[in-house]
């Protein structure tokens, strides 16, 4: 906080909230302050009051974060299938269905490579929009092929991670993306390959006890939550009181997870001068 | 041990009841009612066929659940022999639900983890109902360096309701221990053999479970979720936990025709608990075969082949290009 200039007390006050047509405005859950959709998204989905950090489509990350028009996207028509037939309340096709039409995302990770300063990487950003950017067999293939195309093109990869977990739909084969991305990243780390993964609220679970973890750099955007388990099953299991700020970006920087917490407006300059640090020196 | 029934076992209890009272009227009034006592018999084995061979994934998932089950130190200590426990992350602690060290097989020396519960609530206090801490995944991987150094295969035994979910274990970055241990496994220089011997709890049994060869008893399960946990979020309601396990498809048979598992070992009708003698020397001899097989492939190929048989788990259709 502090890097932007703020706004005068009381931008964007919420009196006329009334008169606001549906989705056009977005009230910071932070600060209180409402703010036009179309000024949060220039503004990277940041409260321009009080830096807080909305979640942002993967599209507009990838799109902020690469230099201008040097992102091609890959594996985009990458669809999941029911393979277990799962017979829940709903189907898994139909919220599939739902997902896709609320996002306009066939999943929910956007993959490919592009350039960063200059630098060509193998990118990957999950979007939290659809089914809580789970990890079904799309998720776990796309990042995987993203890995392995680092490693094949010897090209760092940077990916922006968020997640509520496994994708229970799809079972057994959701938990094995676990092992699938993270054996490709033992590669690409064989390599001399640089790997960072970007933590983005919320991170959690399975994804996290995979190749969220296991970036050469853990970088955070600032307050995500970021865990294993889920705090209403740490009470309902421990019945122990939750100390402040568990299980918060900053809470993990002080215990030693997370080597830098970035704002969003920084991690392009941040990652690209790390890069400088953790590439090959031949490359 | 008394074996304790579960629900679906009533019936078979209240007739096994019947006929001990039979027996016991017969012999007072000293009345021959053998042909009774034997048509009761026959009933006997016949719901108990019923019962045992029609067993739905949730009746499985609590047969993996049973407290008489054989655990990860009965199989240490019964189908191996020659068991040495060692001790200790280097890091924080001991993690007593999940004991580590050497054994012998068939000949092969191995390096030893599991899951490890408790029979009552001492011993639970002790283990943790199976749910390791960090300490435990990060000794599993001393264990498993050990092994590679010293070319002993990895036998690990999965028999966990998930890794802990506590403040202790977030605080010393639960999910970062078992990510390292699952990439660290996936290019492990040594064969490794993983055996899901009752529960296969989500990440916390995946920790310890990436393996060129994964068995899974026929009344264990594996699933992402737990199936309350599944019936929480996707039901809205934990007693759905029967359809979340159906719709899981988390059993050993399931698993199997999904190609996740290599091979289901067969339990005694009612589980492994109804005769652990026999579930324990059916993984000794299982751990043997496949040890065999495995240290005959060179450890390149062994290690293309383990990196490929994760690789291609997934299914999604692609648009043609
Ligand atoms: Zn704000």
């Amino acid at each position: 906080m502090g890097i932007f200039q703020k706004r005068p007390f009381g931008h964007g006050s919420s009196k006329k909230k009334k008169d606001m047509p549906e989705g056009l405005w977005q009230k910071c859950p932070e600060c209180g302050d409402v703010t036009h959709n179309l000024e949060l998204t220039q503004n990277q989905r940041v409260c321009p009051n009080c830096d807080y950090h909305f979640t942002q489509a993967a599209r507009e990350r990838i799109e902020d974060f690469v230099d201008p028009g040097t992102f091609e996207e890959l594996d985009a028509d990458m669809l999941s299938v029911d393979t277990l037939k799962f017979k829940g309340l709903v189907t898994y096709t139909d919220t599939l269905k739902k997902h896709q039409k609320k996002t306009g995302l066939k999943e929910a990770v956007i993959c490919g490579t592009g350039l960063l300063s200059g630098r060509k990487i193998s990118l990957a950003a999950m979007d939290f929009h659809f089914l809580a950017a789970s990890m079904g067999s799309v998720v776990g293939e796309k990042i995987t092929r993203t890995i392995e195309r680092g490693t094949a093109e010897r090209t760092p990869v940077i990916l922006f991670a968020a997640s509520g977990g496994a994708r229970m739909y799809e079972g057994m084969l959701s938990l094995m993306q676990m092992a699938k991305t993270s054996g490709a990243l033992a590669l690409h780390a064989q390599a001399g390959l640089p790997y960072i993964v970007v933590l983005t609220n919320s991170t959690m679970a399975g994804v996290m006890a995979s190749f969220a973890s296991l970036g050469d750099l853990i970088v955070s955007e600032p307050k995500c939550t970021i865990g294993f388990a889920g705090a209403r099953v740490i009470r309902e299991t421990t019945h122990q009181e939750l100390p402040a700020g568990f299980q918060t970006a900053e809470f993990l920087e002080e215990h030693g997870l997370v080597d830098m917490i970035v704002h969003r407006k920084k991690m392009r300059a941040t990652l690209a001068e790390a890069l400088n640090y953790l590439s090959p020196k031949s490359a | 041990m008394k074996v304790q029934p579960l629900e679906f076992e009533k019936p078979i209890v209240e007739l096994e009841e019947k006929l001990e009272d039979l027996k016991k009227h017969s012999r007072i009034h000293d009345i021959d009612f053998d042909a009774e006592v034997r048509r009761m018999e026959a009933k006997i084995e016949q719901t108990r066929r019923d019962i045992y061979m029609n067993l739905t994934a949730w009746q499985r998932v609590q047969i993996a659940r049973h407290v008489a089950r054989p655990f990860a130190l009965d199989y240490f200590m019964r189908s191996f022999t020659d068991f040495m426990e060692i001790h200790g992350d280097r890091l924080f602690g001991d993690d007593k639900a999940m004991p580590a060290g050497f054994a012998m097989a068939g000949g092969h020396r191995c390096a030893v983890i599991g899951h490890q519960k408790g029979r009552d609530t001492k011993e639970n206090l002790m283990r943790n109902f199976g749910s390791a801490h960090p300490e435990g995944y990060r000794k599993a991987l001393r264990l498993m360096r050990l092994a590679e150094k010293f070319k002993l295969p990895v036998v690990a035994l999965i028999d966990t309701p998930g890794a802990y979910p506590g403040v202790g274990a977030e605080e010393r970055h639960i999910s970062e221990a078992i990510a390292v241990n699952i990439r660290e496994m996936m290019v492990l220089r040594t064969p490794v053999v993983a055996v899901v011997i009752g529960e296969g709890g989500s990440g916390g049994a995946l920790g310890i479970g990436v393996a060129d060869r994964v068995l899974m008893f026929e009344n264990s399960y594996y699933s992402v979720i737990s199936p309350e946990g599944c019936a929480a979020i996707l039901w809205k309601h934990r007693n759905q936990a029967a359809a979340a396990a159906e719709a899981l498809k988390l059993t050993a048979h399931d698993l199997e025709k999904l190609k996740l598992v290599d091979e289901v070992l067969p339990e005694p009708l009612g589980g492994a608990h109804q005769d652990p003698q026999r579930a324990m020397a059916d993984l000794q001899k299982a751990v043997v075969k496949h040890l065999k097989e495995l240290s005959a492939v060179p450890i390149d190929k062994l290690l293309a082949d383990r990196y490929q048989k994760y690789r291609r788990v997934g299914e999604y259709i692609e648009a043609a290009k």
